[in-house]
């Protein structure tokens, strides 16, 4: 009987489609509710070409529409003016699950799984049943798609390809969806996201055709920023069963030209130490080691000192136009921004760059954190996100704004974090909330300390005007009436007096000075 | 010997008025921060002459600056005193402190800030003027509301009116706060005699006391006015009446007695001016309720009482003083006070007639 039930059992275990995991998990994605499935659709569209364009080195122009069809469902068109891509990728890059340019890559980009734009699709296909729209130019071409992705074999399911002639100079590729959604404004919506990312993203230029009319958040700076590099993994980064597969798939001859090779940091001198510290000669073939040579080879490089990665992989913007674009979506009185050195967590180098702006004049409510992931905003799972914690971990009383324990500062404060690095540990697959590693909290930490203090250089200059404009003040109004006694006194003037008064407390409350200092010194850049 | 001081001639305060005024133009004109020198009235500058007997301010002066934020105000003020001061003596006009008060009271144009916002400012400015140029504030013609009442053997010429202490019915001689002008034209009493309470002064008046001792009986409400204190000092001085003091058995009566003789702390710069060290203290001792039997008449004495009587009992004046330091530690005992009305328990003019001439003849009175 046994058997029998075992037989049953057997029968039904069979392999599941990715595609099809993630349709019955599609809230891992970020499509758990209509306001959120609308954004998700709208964001990894964009992710996918500004990484295109960065890589492309071309100065990203991106046009998005968001237009109601009928109730409850939108039309969304994401249009970039990157390179493209060869047609007859197409149907794979956008009808199969965990196809992707950068899931093995070592290398600082927006989008990493070979999932996100893949999502969208089976959203689209899943809430309204209509297919994606993908139209690419492509040497004189351009080509146009209509597909679904067949949720049960994961692969494309190309419903029409037309092909024009056209110019050879245009380039760029759109995809086109119909969704179910919900379209809202306030902190977790498509015009917030759209804002960030282009403050996070200083050269590029968005132009948002929102149900409610045309938004354009114009770019700052011509300039990209550096290329990011590819690197090999740090020994550090690699934990012992990625380490094994390393080894069985690589091409080198010994185990000494494996690790000089595969990795980064290690030399050849560095190779044979480790190999030594393993017990192991280093001729050996890494094919042919046991799993007890394995283990005790991963060991030794673990042991051995290294120095960090190379940081060549991450890209950071500068200072100076990080201040440039908060600028223009906050307009406040000062601003400073922090750009920290690479540091590294787990093997993997990373970067934190933080801004903020300080007005009176910006209506905010209470402080407002914009978290950035590779210059990606995250608006979701606030709570969870290193970034909140550390914010809130800071004591911002000691840069003479009011806060209540463990809480955001209450001040008119916009606070950007931008976290940047190969490999970004984000808490769930919704891709909202980086872990709190220590070596992550210290590093925002330590830059927001670094601009928490240029804020307290300028707040305490500026209280000091106001309590010197009082001084005067104060000053002014009794020497009116002083200047009528003393006129009483002596037998003098009136408005002799008062003019000798005055010109001894000019002499006496120099705020003049103190304010033109304080303009001169609204920007504290730091290059 | 510098016990009593003749008052300055009206020119003299007119031309320190005027030379205040042109030392603060100069500093202003030469660009400098302009200041008064203020003696220093605080405890820390009160010192007593054990020789004199007297309270007096020692030498201690603060710097007042015109521009600095905790001082502008009080400055201004001051200097608005000052103006008014040689507004008021130019025209022969005298005016109470409230109504110095509502003169200088008024609102800088185009702010929300008065000048002086409670009397205690404008008194103060007034006392600080005191200070500063050496006079009192009836010769800046700025004058305190009279209070109390005089009766007795006395002929007096005020504004040119001649008034006798003895023909002014019931309501006596009000004393007004400025007694620098009157000129004595007879005095026939042979001692002064001042109460704390009215209703006692009129006890004693309507039982014509001054007539049957001889004397001038005088009383304010409480602590004795400046123009009362002055008034004993120049019936002490320029007629060597001796003066006794009757009030209730109580700390609070026993500083009235104090500042008589002594002087006060707050117008210690001016106890020459005021304070008679001569004077004596006739009653109400510990002593007189054992004697006339007051006991059952006693009132507990509060926590604050208490506290005002170790106050009064470490004053370096009293504190070497066994007699004063005897009836402290009685009161102390007793835990209890008497007023002076007890004594009406034996009868109404009891006072009048056994408790102080029978205190005055057998002398029986504390220094």
């Amino acid at each position: 009987m046994e058997f029998l039930a075992a037989e049953e059992i057997g029968k039904k275990i069979k392999e599941i489609s990715v595609a099809e995991f993630f349709e019955k998990n599609r809230h891992l994605l970020g499509y758990e509710n209509p306001t959120r499935s609308l954004l998700t659709v709208v964001k990894e569209s964009v992710d996918n070409s500004l990484d295109a364009c960065i890589e492309a080195r071309i100065l990203p122009t991106i046009k998005v529409l968001v237009k109601p069809v009928g109730s409850n469902r939108f039309r969304v068109r994401v249009e970039d003016n990157g390179p493209g891509l060869p047609p007859k990728k197409i149907p794979i890059a956008f009808g199969k699950f965990l196809v992707g340019s950068k899931f093995h890559k070592l290398k600082q980009s927006v989008g990493t799984l070979g999932v996100g734009v893949k999502g969208a699709i089976l959203y689209a296909q899943l809430t309204t049943g209509k297919p994606a729209k993908i139209q690419t130019y492509y040497k004189g071409e351009k080509h146009y798609f209509e597909l679904f992705i067949d949720v049960l074999k994961n692969t494309p399911k190309i419903v029409s390809h037309k092909v024009e002639k056209v110019s050879k100079n245009l380039h760029g590729l759109s995809i086109e969806l119909i969704v179910e959604g919900r379209y809202v404004k306030g902190q977790q919506s498509i015009p917030t996201y759209l804002k960030y990312i282009s403050i996070a993203n200083p050269y590029v230029e968005i132009i948002f055709d929102s149900p409610d009319g045309r938004i354009t958040f114009k770019r700052v700076t011509k300039e990209l920023p550096p290329p990011p590099k590819e690197i090999k993994p740090h020994p550090y980064g690699v934990e012992l069963g990625k380490f094994k597969r390393m080894l069985r798939l690589t091409r080198q001859k010994t185990i000494a030209a494996f690790l000089k090779n595969e990795f980064c940091r290690i030399s050849m001198e560095k190779a044979i130490k480790i190999c030594k510290l393993a017990r192991l000669k280093p001729t050996r073939s890494p094919r042919k080691l046991g799993e007890d040579e394995i283990e005790k080879l991963y060991r030794a490089t673990q042991m051995v000192k290294l120095r960090g990665p190379p940081t060549k992989c991450l890209s950071p913007l500068n200072e100076k136009m990080l201040i440039e674009a908060l600028k223009r979506e906050f307009p406040g009185e000062f601003f400073a921004a922090v750009v920290r050195k690479p540091s590294v967590y787990r093997g993997f180098p990373f970067q934190v760059q933080a801004a903020l702006a300080y007005g009176e004049n910006l209506n905010l409510n209470g402080c407002l954190l914009i978290r950035l992931a590779n210059h990606t905003p995250l608006l979701y799972n606030a709570g969870e996100c290193a970034i909140t914690k550390a914010a809130q971990q800071i004591n911002w009383r000691n840069y003479g704004l009011s806060q209540s324990e463990g809480c955001l500062p209450n001040a008119p404060l916009v606070l950007l974090v931008d976290f940047i690095s190969v490999w970004i540990p984000y808490t769930s697959e919704g891709k909202q909330a980086i872990a709190q590693y220590p070596e992550i909290m210290k590093e925002i930490k330590l830059a927001l300390q670094e601009i928490g203090r240029k804020l307290s250089v300028y707040l305490s200059r500026k209280r000091k005007i106001i309590r010197l404009k009082t001084k005067r003040n104060i000053f002014e109004s009794y020497a009116k009436v002083f200047s009528e006694f003393l006129s009483t006194l002596t037998g003098k003037k009136e408005d002799y007096i008062r003019k000798k008064i005055d010109e001894l407390i000019k002499k006496g409350v120099e705020v003049e000075k103190i304010e033109k200092k304080l303009k001169e010194k609204t920007e504290i850049i730091e290059l | 010997m510098k016990l009593y001081i003749k008052p300055k001639k009206k020119e003299e305060i007119l031309s320190t008025l005027n030379s205040l005024g042109k030392k603060l133009l100069k500093e202003i004109e030469s660009g400098k921060n302009p200041y008064l020198e203020v003696p220093v009235r605080t405890l820390r500058n009160i010192r007593f002459d054990p020789k004199e007997k007297k309270l007096y301010l020692g030498e201690l002066v603060s710097k007042r600056y015109f521009l600095h934020l905790a001082q502008i105000r009080k400055f201004t003020q001051t200097i608005g005193v000052a103006a008014l001061a040689k507004e008021l003596i130019r025209m022969n006009k005298h005016v109470s402190l409230r109504e110095a008060f509502y003169i200088l009271k008024r609102t800088i144009p185009g702010t929300k800030i008065n000048i002086v916002d409670e009397q205690t400012e404008s008194n103060k400015a007034v006392e600080d003027m005191e200070l500063i140029i050496n006079a009192l504030r009836e010769q800046l013609h700025i004058n305190a509301n009279k209070l109390g009442a005089v009766a007795g053997n006395v002929v007096i010429r005020d504004r040119g009116d001649l008034i006798d202490w003895s023909k002014l019915g019931s309501g006596g001689w009000s004393v007004p706060s400025n007694v620098e002008d009157i000129e004595f034209v007879k005095v026939k009493a042979k001692f002064v005699l001042y109460v704390e309470k009215a209703a006692v002064w009129e006890r004693l008046h309507e039982d014509k006391v001054w007539k049957k001792l001889n004397c001038v009986i005088i009383a304010s409400q409480g602590q004795a006015t400046r123009g009362i204190r002055r008034l004993l000092q120049r019936l002490h001085y320029e007629f060597n009446l001796p003066v006794y003091v009757l009030t209730d058995f109580d700390p609070w009566g026993i500083y009235i007695y104090s500042v008589i003789k002594f002087g006060s702390m707050a117008l210690a710069h001016i106890s020459d001016r005021l304070a008679v060290p001569d004077a004596k203290f006739l009653g109400l001792t510990a002593d007189d309720i054992e004697e006339y039997g007051l006991k059952k008449h006693l009132i507990k004495l509060k926590e604050i009482d208490l506290r005002r009587l170790e106050q009064i009992r470490n004053y370096e004046w009293f504190k070497n003083n066994k007699q004063w330091q005897r009836q402290f530690k009685l009161m102390k005992k007793l835990k209890a006070k008497a007023e002076l009305e007890a004594l009406a328990s034996k009868g109404i003019t009891f006072i009048s007639e056994k408790y102080i001439p029978r205190k005055i003849r057998k002398k029986e009175f504390l220094d």
